[in-house]
């Protein structure tokens, strides 16, 4: 049996309330009124597509086997590269190993569905037993549009395996087509629109119910077999008329998150995929349809194995952890909307040393170190020497990934004098947990969540950028758990 | 069996610039000003020097690399010129280099240079540079180091459960006790009397430092002629002489850095350097034996846990002895009676050297009353480079014959 074994959501911790939007550009466009209910889901200063695909890839194999994983799919229309496949930063740092298939999935917001198919096929063809497809987006739309009130920023990921799937793959159907409703050039930072009654009357309007349908047709299934209907469409009325027009219950269509995150792009439909299967029961056949440029179209049937699929962070926890992004202008400046000053500390040069970074990359990309086989002293970055200094032991390590450890906090503090976006800047030394220590950056925190001795959690993040070679460069951070310890 | 140099070097003569923002000078500039009094206060001629080390650190803002800046700056005569570099301890390392020479016999005459530029960064504190190399600037934290020196402060309060507000009413007794000693300083940069609400109330830099608990960053340059104990006689009868009675260094292993069994509260280079130093110097209990002492204060925190690392405050007890009064210029072990770096600031490759510089002029009383140190007895000075899960630490003593 081919489908699903694992899925998550990830929502960035900060929101951004849509009044609070309305309030600072409404002067300029007071229509976006219409669309200034509820909140969207705001990437932190620290996190891009490549990095909430890593935290949903995280979720999603938490209990699994990483290097059991033997394609990762990468979907995004807000590649942090053009060149230099993004998916390979993906897959490091959820540390897949390396003797894996992968491939970014770009330009068009339904590549979340074809990443998700291409993994289904990669395992179906019996070319592997797992693969993963992550996706996310943090699009961006100008200062007082439409876009800038409905996209949201956010990511998911989807498991998929021939062994205890708790979601059946039973077929898809497509359709490719150059309909154009938003684009963005190559060189492009924001998106642009046509019309919006073209996006919804002869966008979403036509095209979701041509691929239901269509699905439903080629499988010779009644919309009455199907538990849940799901498709992003971030219209509200245009959602209602669809819904009408397929004769679909209330309780048959997924909610689309809109009041949660916003549209998340190419993760969206897989979002709202993780957040259907986390109340699926089994016989439950699940309609996902992806769309953009067309769309794809995907059936899933829930299986048995789903009841036993518990003890996961779910996308519900993720829109309930939570906070206010209160400044609006911080969130222009995080996402270099507004040019503002971080002083000349923040203009040192960044050259990044590709060679160096070669050589180290399981250090940086999967958090990676060593375990002395003499005296099983795990250390951080990778040792020839044994740094017990009863030990010693020369070229005697093992390989040992400490990103999904935790640890503690060992010392702390909050910097107002480090240059950064997002000051003030915190950092701390961490025990990982069994062993080693690190003086790392925290992110997702305030000082007061802070305590020596409080458990931590890793996540990846752009550790810096440089402008002047239009390069993002990404390492591990610690989130404090608020646990004591 | 190597017995150290005890009593080998006589410290012949010091100088040392005025330290500040000195924005109309150069780094040879600096030099020169030290050099002038040093040569004199030595009683000797440029001629004389036979081998000269200089201690920078930011050599990309000054001076470069290499010995020729020093050389050139004084038209030293093709004499053998040595930089070095080794954090904040490049000052007292040039001294050591210096020191050497005179202890091995290789030289007679030799002159320990330190200087540093800092006011031509652009901006406030150091600079944002990869001081550990490439592949710690990629998985270390962007800090700043009073953001890794505040950090003593939160380890501290874990291991000795001593609150945060005791902590803080001890730092700020530090920075007002240095600014109470460095008003009277003429060669000091910040000669301001402060009060301690003040400091305490003082805008947080990285917590819990406030701005007031961060040393300031200043242009200067200080130097040491040294020489055998022999030829300082005849050059000096009948005056009292200083001798370096123990010079030590001692350098993180990495168990700070990547072992779980340092805390974080105190420095274990300090410790290691101390009881070295301790020992080639004969002390056996510091806290009765030593009068004074020029520590790394680069924050007030720092001062605080190496009261502590010096083995002169018992753990855990240093905020007491602070706030008692123990360290101040009229108690029993004075502490920065200079001013410290508080108020000098720390140009880098200088430091070490502007502290020798007090403890030598203390020792030979040629400071006026008010500044003078009651009981002097023996002198230390301590440096601190990088920061403390990663650093070298230096430990000078010196003392009359």
């Amino acid at each position: 049996m081919i489908g699903i074994c694992s899925y998550a959501g990830y929502l960035p911790r900060y929101r951004l309330n849509r009044m609070n939007i309305f309030s600072a550009m409404g002067w300029l466009n007071p229509a976006i009124l219409m669309n200034a209910a509820g909140e969207k889901a705001v990437a932190n200063y620290d996190e891009d597509s490549i990095t909430m695909a890593v935290s949903a890839g995280q979720r999603c194999l938490a209990g699994f086997n990483p290097s059991d994983i033997e394609a990762l799919y990468f979907a995004t229309t807000t590649a942090p590269f053009k060149e230099r496949q993004n998916a390979n930063l993906v897959a490091g740092a959820l540390a897949i190993g390396e003797e894996i298939r992968t491939a970014d999935f770009c330009s068009s917001i339904k590549s979340g569905t074809s990443a998700l198919l291409s993994a289904l096929e990669f395992v179906g063809t019996g070319s592997g037993t797992k693969a993963l497809a992550c996706a996310a987006d943090n699009r961006l739309g100008r200062v007082g549009s439409v876009q800038e009130m409905v996209f949201g920023d956010g990511g998911a990921a989807i498991l998929v395996g021939n062994e205890n799937v708790i979601a059946k793959y039973l077929g898809s159907y497509s359709k490719s087509c150059d309909f154009v409703d938003h684009l963005r050039g190559a060189n492009s930072k924001y998106d642009r629109q046509w019309e919006e009654r073209w996006i919804r009357d002869e966008g979403y309007d036509k095209l979701i119910p041509a691929a239901v349908e269509g699905i439903c047709k080629k499988y010779n299934l009644q919309l009455s077999d199907i538990a849940k209907v799901i498709y992003p469409c971030y219209y509200g009325g245009a959602r209602k008329n669809i819904n009408r027009k397929l004769g679909l219950d209330f309780n048959q269509v997924q909610d689309d998150l809109m009041m949660d995150s916003g549209d998340t792009g190419s993760a969206h439909p897989l979002l709202m995929l993780a957040k259907a299967l986390e109340s699926a029961s089994p016989g439950d056949k699940l309609l996902l349809v992806g769309y953009g440029s067309g769309f794809d179209a995907l059936l899933f049937e829930v299986t048995d194995a789903i009841t036993d699929f518990t003890d996961r962070v779910r996308v519900s926890d993720s829109v309930r952890n939570q906070i206010e992004l209160e400044n609006f202008y911080k969130y222009l400046a995080w996402r270099e909307m507004l040019p503002v000053e971080v002083g000349m500390r923040g203009e040192e040069e960044r050259l990044t040393r590709w060679s160096l970074v070669w050589r180290s990359r399981k250090a940086i990309l999967s958090l990676t170190g060593t375990k002395c086989l003499e005296c099983g002293t795990q250390q951080y970055p990778p040792q020839r020497v044994c740094v017990n200094p009863d030990c010693g032991a020369v070229d005697h390590m093992v390989d040992v990934t400490m990103s999904e450890k935790g640890g503690k906090i060992v010392s702390f503090t909050s910097d107002m004098l480090a240059a950064t976006i997002n000051p003030p800047a915190i950092y701390g030394n961490i025990d990982f947990e069994g062993g080693g220590r690190l003086m790392m950056d925290f992110t997702d925190c305030a000082l007061d969540d802070l305590q020596v001795g409080n458990s931590v959690s890793f996540v990846f993040r752009i550790k810096y950028i440089d402008p002047k070679r239009d390069t993002t460069f990404y390492f591990w951070k610690a989130v404090p758990s608020g646990e004591v310890n | 069996m190597a017995s150290g140099i005890r009593d080998k070097v006589v410290v012949l003569g010091m100088g040392c610039s005025v330290f500040g923002e000195r924005w109309q000078d150069d780094s040879s500039d600096l030099l020169i000003e030290a050099f002038t009094e040093c040569i004199e206060d030595a009683g000797l001629e440029k001629k004389d020097i036979e081998a000269a080390w200089i201690g920078n650190h930011i050599d990309e803002i000054s001076i470069g690399k290499g010995g020729c800046y020093l050389a050139n700056a004084l038209h030293l005569p093709f004499i053998p010129v040595t930089r070095v570099e080794n954090f904040c301890a490049s000052g007292t390392e040039a001294f050591r280099g210096a020191c050497y020479a005179v202890a091995s016999g290789a030289y007679d005459i030799v002159l320990a240079a330190g200087v540093e530029k800092l006011k031509d960064i652009g901006y406030g504190g150091l600079p944002d540079s990869p001081i550990f190399g490439q592949l710690a600037r990629l998985v270390s934290p962007n800090a700043t180091a009073p953001g890794m020196f505040a950090q003593l402060a939160t380890a501290y309060e874990k291991r000795h459960s001593i609150p945060m507000d005791k902590i803080k009413k001890a730092i700020t007794h530090i920075s007002w006790k240095s600014h109470q000693n460095g008003v009277k300083n003429p060669k000091a940069h910040l000669r301001k009397e402060i009060s301690e609400s003040q400091i305490c109330d003082s805008p947080f830099v990285a917590y819990p430092l406030g701005l007031f608990d961060c040393c300031g960053v200043s242009d200067g340059s200080a130097m040491a002629i040294v020489t055998t104990p022999e030829i300082a006689a005849k050059l000096k009868p009948n005056q009292d002489l200083v001798k370096v009675k123990a010079l030590q260094i001692s350098v993180s292993s990495g168990e700070e850095l990547s072992y779980n069994r340092w805390d974080g509260s105190g420095l274990m280079t300090t410790r290691h350097a101390a009881k070295k130093a301790y020992e080639e110097a004969g002390i056996n209990n510091p806290r009765e034996e030593i009068g004074m002492i020029e520590v790394h204060d680069c924050f007030s925190i720092t001062e605080m846990v190496t009261m502590e690392d010096l083995m002169i405050s018992p753990p855990g007890q240093a905020p007491d002895d602070i706030l008692n009064g123990f360290y101040d210029l009229d108690g029993q072990v004075a502490c920065q009676p200079d001013g410290g770096l508080k108020c000098f600031g720390h140009p880098i490759g200088a430091s070490g050297l502007r502290m020798l510089y007090e403890i030598y002029n203390q020792l030979l009383r040629r400071w006026p009353e008010d500044r003078l140190v009651k009981n002097p007895k023996m002198g230390l000075t301590h440096n601190l480079g990088g920061v403390p899960s990663q650093n070298v630490c230096s430990i000078s003593i010196l003392g009359l014959e």
